[in-house]
């Protein structure tokens, strides 16, 4: 048996031994595994419209390429509840699983503008967030210039079940289905996207759900449901502008 | 179970010797004393980081590092480790390891960190690690206890590659998914390595999507199990 003074002097000189090991390896890698985190979410966020990047996917990108075009054609906006721009703010600096945690009136919402180098249209790209079956889902929506037709869209998701849920992000088939989807419906109410057991019913704004996830795809409904509702403002004034712009130059 | 607790030889041995022995302790763990097959240790991560190739096999990577290192810092510690406090010793050894395994892939390939998201950590509640540093480490020479801790890591990768290979290519059609050396290999159209530029023999196919679900693991596992046993007759009715 071993004396007190010994199991606490071993115990102290073990943990100082490794804490300071640990943090110095914490310490060299931090630089590395935070710029790897940007990029792996600049990737998620170019997934939405990743018809309009050229003849690339973005998984064949670089980190150099991605990182070009966000410096060259995508434009960073941070805006609060009320659809007002928040000054001194990146989009990329927000946290949508923070913001989350916030009452309602006190988030901000990220929003990215990306141009197409050819057409000179431009995208809007929406961020959301809400709940699967076992934990956080997210995704970026792509909205057109119109303001109402979806271009893309990608998700992903924290711990949905392999080959049910996680089809969200792993089945290309899913996402594609939203290209072309609009917001509104004919006479103009806001119904976001319907993800519809049994199959879309109404070509316009629904779509086919995942056999065997049900909970996720109401998840992915709801989510879209709220989450695009939080633009509204910026998106009506932005329709508003573009309005008087439009009859100006006629 | 075929416990290799071996009584510490008290003549002087060379320090990095290769015989026998040690070449057992290697090959031991990959089929009469494996890991997940005979001993169903470390199950939990076996269902679920297996439904593609290239993660198993970082996750194998890592096991192994684990494995390997722990045993060895905790065999060369194991004449100073106080009694009453070893497990606690050792947890502090594998968390530790565990972590520079979680900052590396974090700085080296930061997909792979996401996909295999927690069991990366829960490699500190996989029985295997603390299994070999209680039975073997603890009474054996470093040397020895890194083998065994290696040759325990290649026992548990090599069943999770298996299943990997098994699960991913029935249900998904590919290999190597998300890694520089994707392959698509069944599949219903012409991009896939069965079918030809002229015929698509393969065109009727479908992805097996039960083998893209947790519970396909159990059964290929189960299949393996039953494979080794009806050739290796004297691991039945060991238990």
């Amino acid at each position: 048996m071993n004396s007190t003074n010994y199991i606490l002097g071993f115990i102290l000189a073990m943990t100082a031994i490794v804490a300071v090991l640990l943090t110095g390896l914490r310490e060299v890698t931090k630089a590395g595994a935070e710029r790897n985190e940007a990029i792996f979410n600049k990737r998620a966020i170019l997934m939405s419209v990743e018809n309009y990047l050229g003849d690339k996917q973005v998984k064949q990108l670089s980190d150099a390429e991605v990182e070009n075009i966000f410096q060259n054609q995508v434009e960073q906006v941070v805006l609060n509840m009320d659809g007002e721009e928040v000054e001194s703010m990146m989009a990329e600096d927000v946290d949508m699983a923070k913001e989350r945690k916030k009452p309602e009136a006190e988030r901000v919402l990220p929003l990215y503008i990306f141009s197409d180098t050819d057409t000179k249209e431009k995208f809007y790209i929406l961020s959301v967030r809400g709940n699967g079956l076992w934990d956080e889902i997210w995704g970026n929506i792509a909205l057109k210039s119109d303001l109402e037709t979806i271009a893309g869209a990608a998700f992903d998701h924290t711990g949905e079940t392999p080959g049910l849920g996680a089809e969200i992000k792993d089945n290309a088939s899913f996402r594609k289905q939203f290209e072309g989807k609009k917001i509104y419906d004919a006479e103009g109410n806001y119904t976001a996207v319907v993800v519809r057991k049994n199959g879309a019913r109404n070509d316009r704004y629904e779509v086919d759900a995942i056999s065997g996830a049900t909970v996720t795809c109401d998840g992915v409904t709801e989510m879209l449901q709220r989450g695009i509702k939080y633009y509204q403002p910026y998106l009506e004034e932005l329709d508003a502008e573009s309005d008087v712009q439009g009859f100006l130059v006629q | 179970m075929a416990e290799t607790n071996v009584k510490e030889a008290t003549t002087k041995e060379p320090l990095f010797q290769f015989g026998k022995k040690e070449r057992k302790l290697l090959t031991d763990p990959l089929n009469d004393n494996n890991p997940i097959t005979v001993q169903v240790l470390g199950i939990c991560s076996a269902l679920a980081v297996t439904s593609l190739v290239y993660p198993s096999v970082v996750m194998s990577i890592a096991v192994i590092f684990v494995t390997g290192f722990s045993s060895l810092f905790t065999s060369l510690l194991r004449n100073y480790i106080p009694k009453q406090v070893r497990m606690i010793v050792q947890l502090v050894i594998i968390a530790s390891l565990v972590t520079v395994v979680e900052l590396t892939l974090k700085y080296l390939n930061y997909p792979v960190y996401k996909q295999l998201s927690v069991y990366i950590g829960l490699i500190i509640t996989n029985c295997i690690v603390m299994g070999r540093l209680e039975a073997f480490s603890m009474a054996n020479k470093p040397w020895r206890s890194f083998l065994d801790g290696i040759g325990n890591g290649l026992g548990y990768g090599a069943i999770l590659i298996a299943v990997g290979v098994v699960r991913e290519l029935f249900g998904k059609g590919s290999l190597f998914a998300g890694s520089p050396i994707e392959m698509k290999i069944i599949g219903p159209t012409a991009e896939y390595f069965i079918n030809t530029e002229t015929s698509t023999l393969f065109g009727w196919y479908e992805n097996n999507n039960l083998m893209v679900l947790p519970a396909a693991a159990m059964f290929i596992i189960g299949i393996m199990i039953w494979i080794q046993r009806s050739y290796n007759q004297k691991l039945v009715d060991i238990s």
